[in-house]
């Protein structure tokens, strides 16, 4: 990206940033929060995710026999199916049915599908009127904006806007100002033009195959209405929305609006198994009853393929396919929180999943635009009701993105830092930060030559217009020292005779070349308990290059690190990590780069610094020698986005309250750093605006005063810039000897 | 089954207060009274299709659009009610209970008592045969909502006001078989 685009980036976030973002991060910290509290009411809810994912990997799997059971069990009905290859496709069939109605409107609810297809505007050339009728959405058409979310799609409009765009647009007699005011005025209007409305078309959240029926979530009825005014009903459904059988819904019912907006259940879940025995509503034949009907009512379902069965056989991208369209993985999202939609989106789907979709039906250059968005924090993962695996489709989209570059211009400036297999047009800025361990390793070898020379004016400036690191950010310094070298030179204090227990102190990059004091204070914390600690030379984990897209150079590292690690784990001792995005390669994605069996065994012996400190104490290790909250600092902690996905954060707090300390701890979902993001000159405002959550909880008064305590590096970065305070990690709090350094 | 029925009964009622949505226990012989504290005129609504009770004659029982809109009240019956959500199902007919539920302000949904299930996968177990047999069913749970106008507004497209009211001393019909 040259250094023109990534001002022109800056510019384009800043700006929704101010117009938009305030409106977007009220609702969608509402409904994450609303998701928080309702699925903690739901005994089971892991159960219901286990259960709904393996519903939808059956029904993928079985795609294609679905599709003709419910073309069969639709014609039974006496409905129609269409199965349309593209958006063209279908939209020249729902042209064709509309002109076959002679329909002068039609009447939609709200469905994505049908954004997809861009349904409207093929409608619209022909002369049909069609008119939204979800309130949210009609804003949108009145306004000639585009939704910004995939369930409420003018969350960024606030309700002082829509006042204004109604009075404008329509002129009531009395201008109109309530929320109340606002929706009774729409329900009005659109129920008017329901009224004589031709076709009413729908999405559908999901299809059965057994019966033919499709599920509609809808709080407001416009859909009920929609779907039995007229008598004739279009329903637009992408392929994946069919699951085989009736009792299948079940688990979905109780997922999605949770999960979504954060209600237990939204009002109307309409289960229609078209033609529906409703007789329409003709007001032409206002005073005929009901009862003394005979209607002939017409459907037709139009199932829609648009690059999903291209999806299906992609073995990185089918997951996508799982989605039902929540939005969970859009609210939880910190950056989405800040920017919404129309930053954190392609020409249709918003929000995590977004990449996949965007890839999947309008290809890579749609989820090119905004897949640098995601940074792996992976909160959006246990949010997902299907379980989907969002970063990792972010992960892999952006490593083919970075396979099409071309921008190879400035390759011989980090000649030396691309000991890679990577493409030679990756982006320069993703190199850099690809490779940061070489970078690290470059500068502490000159420290502190290196140091002095990163922080001049003259470098700076050229880092950033180069490689488009942010000028105001500061950068890490290298230790001449790294955590090995002192290690090797010291020695372990309790010999592996006289322990009950042997680790491997992993040497992340961090904390071996720039944050070493927190790795020693890991050591005497673990020797004080009792534990013989070793710290091998190991390569960097791979959470670096993977988080630029580099997919096969993560994949180098992690056979590396398992090289290097194999023999300890054999002989019985574990693997003990600092930094938990590090932890979480182990435990998450090396699943996708180690073979199935060396996984594993990784996996079961690694450790997070704290859990590990926790089951010591917990196992009857002597705690008397670290240093407690008696005396000590009184605490506000933040955790490490990753490390609260993998549910370790709950190890901290039991550890820091055992020993008595103090604490009070953030509860936002990202500190807005997320490893180099928040370095990258285009995404530096973003960063810093998502970190002012966290920084309005730490600068509350009962906060204000308090060491501030946080695992992961980029979040102890990011405090560091937001609150000019110093923050350490909490393995440092009980070092035993950190007294002076932390009072 | 009566114990179930009770405990089921109790959390139902339990999620409805959670919706404000309030909820009236009714003998056959007293079901008109009840009705009719509840209903507003002009009233709405579709046959009952339960042994014990059947709608009073203050309600219109042929609906046609015009009536549709002027109705203050639709009363319909639901074949089902889910305890843990609170929620009424309510079947589609050609009479118009679809419509009937779903236009006039205030929904007033009748149901068994002996037709309270406890969860979402009873009530959608029951459902699966229904809907084979071409039937359709909406799963409602307190009155029509929004939140698109920038507060949470009840009455977007459907009722503002849902009132339940269960059946007593209905046990007798067969339990959880409904009879539309
Ligand atoms: S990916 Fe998961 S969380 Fe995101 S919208 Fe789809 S189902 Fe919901």
């Amino acid at each position: 990206m040259s250094s023109a685009d990534r001002e022109a980036k800056a510019e384009r976030i800043r700006h929704l940033l101010e117009t938009e973002g305030d409106a977007v991060e009220a609702n969608t910290l509402g409904f994450n929060r609303g998701r928080y509290e309702s699925v903690a009411e739901l005994e089971d809810y892991e159960a219901l995710k286990t259960e709904a994912r393996a519903i939808k990997e059956d029904a993928i799997e079985r795609l294609p026999e679905l599709i003709d059971e419910v073309r069969a069990a639709v014609e039974e009905n006496g409905g129609t199916v269409y199965l349309a290859d593209d958006a063209a496709d279908a939209n020249r069939y729902i042209r064709e049915v509309a002109s076959e109605k002679s329909a002068d409107r039609v009447v939609k609810s709200k469905s994505m599908t049908s954004e997809e297809l861009e349904v409207n505007e093929a409608l619209e050339r022909d002369g049909v009127d069609v008119v939204e009728t979800d309130l949210g959405e009609w804003v949108l058409q009145v306004a000639d904006d585009a939704p910004s979310h995939i369930v409420a799609p003018a969350i960024h409009k606030s309700r002082e806007e829509i006042a204004r765009l109604f009075n404008t647009q329509f002129d009531p007699e009395e201008p109109l100002e309530t929320a109340e005011e606002l929706t009774m005025f729409a329900r009005e209007r659109l129920g008017e033009l329901i009224a004589d409305a031709d076709v009413g078309m729908t999405g559908a959240n999901f299809i059965t195959a057994d019966s033919g029926s499709i599920m509609l979530v809808t709080s407001e009825g416009n859909a009920r209405k929609s779907a039995v005014v007229p008598d004739t009903h279009v329903a637009v459904a992408g392929v994946e929305k069919i699951v085989p059988s009736v009792e299948d819904l079940a688990p979905f019912i109780e997922l999605i609006g949770r999960s979504g907006t954060g209600q237990d259940i939204t009002s109307y879940i309409s289960l229609l198994t078209p033609p529906v025995d409703s007789p329409v509503v003709d007001f032409d034949d206002p005073d005929v009853a009901f009862a003394d009907r005979d209607d002939d009512r017409e459907f037709h379902l139009v199932l829609i393929d648009n690059g999903r069965t291209a999806l299906r056989e992609d073995e990185h991208l089918r997951e996508t396919l799982y989605c039902i369209r929540c939005s969970a993985c859009a609210n939880t999202c910190a950056n989405f929180q800040s920017v919404g939609g129309h930053a954190f989106g392609g020409e249709t789907y918003t929000g995590g999943i977004a990449t996949g979709w965007e890839a999947g039906v309008h290809g890579q250059d749609s989820a090119a635009e905004f897949n640098d968005l995601c940074t792996g924090c992976s909160r959006c993962v246990e949010a997902c009701p299907v379980k989907i695996d969002i970063p990792w489709i972010n992960t892999v989209v952006r490593d083919r993105i970075n396979r099409e570059g071309d921008d190879g211009r400035f390759e011989f400036l980090v000649e030396g830092l691309t000991p890679d297999e990577e493409p030679a047009g990756l982006d320069l800025q993703k190199r850099l930060f690809g490779n940061y361990e070489t970078l690290a390793k470059l500068g502490s070898a000159t420290a502190p030559l290196s140091n002095w020379t990163a922080s001049v004016g003259p470098v700076r400036s050229l880092m950033e217009r180069l490689v488009g690191i942010d000028g105001r950010r500061e950068l890490p310094e290298f230790e001449r020292r790294t955590l090995v070298d002192w290690f090797e030179a010291r020695g372990p204090r309790v010999p592996a005779g006289d322990a009950d227990r042997e680790v491997v102190l992993y040497p992340d990059v961090y904390t071996n070349y720039v944050d070493v004091e927190r790795g020693k204070a890991a050591v005497r914390v673990l020797e004080s308990l009792g534990v013989h600690v070793r710290i091998p030379s190991v390569p960097g984990s791979g959470r670096a290059p993977l988080s630029q897209g580099m997919i096969e150079t993560a994949d180098e590292k992690a056979s590396r690190v398992y090289a290097a690690l194999a023999e300890h784990v054999d002989a019985g001792r574990d693997v003990v990590a600092i930094e938990p995005s590090d932890l979480a390669m182990f435990r998450s994605e090396y699943e996708k780069l180690l073979p199935e069996q060396s996984y594993e065994r990784l996996r079961e012996r690694s450790y997070d610094v704290l859990e590990y400190v926790y089951g010591l104490l917990e196992n009857g290790a002597d705690g008397t020698g670290l240093r407690t909250g008696d005396g000590g600092p009184e605490i506000a902690y933040h955790s490490h986005c990753q490390q609260r996905t993998l549910g370790l954060d709950r190890y901290t707090r039991a550890v820091l309250e055992e020993l008595e300390y103090d604490v009070i701890e953030s509860d936002v979902e990202c500190c807005g750093m997320a490893g180099s993001f928040g370095y990258k000159r285009e995404y530096y405002e973003l960063s810093m605006d998502v970190g002012d959550r966290l920084a309005e909880q730490f600068t509350e008064p009962e906060a204000r005063e308090r060491l501030v305590v946080a695992s992961g590096t980029s979040c102890e970065e990011q405090l560091g810039d937001l609150l000019a305070r110093d923050a350490v990690h909490p393995v440092e709090v009980l070092d035993p000897q950190s007294r002076s350094r932390l009072e | 089954m009566s114990i179930d029925t009770g405990v089921a009964s109790e959390r139902f009622e339990a999620a409805l207060a959670d919706l404000d949505v309030p909820v009236t226990y009714a003998e056959p012989t007293a079901f008109d009274r009840t009705l009719r504290s509840i209903a507003r005129d002009p009233a709405i609504g579709t046959p009952l299709p339960f042994e014990s009770v059947s709608l009073p004659e203050w309600v219109d029982e042929d609906p046609t659009p015009t009536s549709l809109e002027s109705a203050k009240t639709g009363i319909t019956a639901a074949s089902m009610a889910i305890a843990d959500y609170g929620s009424v199902v309510l079947p589609a007919t050609d009479e118009g209970a679809e419509q009937v539920s779903l236009f006039p302000d205030l929904h007033v949904a009748v149901v068994r008592l002996a037709d309270i299930v406890p969860n979402m996968q009873t009530a959608i177990d029951r459902l699966g045969p229904h809907l084979r047999d071409g039937g359709s069913a909406i799963v409602a749970t307190g009155p029509s909502a929004t939140a698109d106008m920038g507060a949470l507004v009840q009455g977007a497209h459907g009722p503002k006001e849902v009132h339940v009211v269960v059946l007593r001393g209905t046990e007798s019909e067969t339990a959880g078989e409904t009879d539309e």
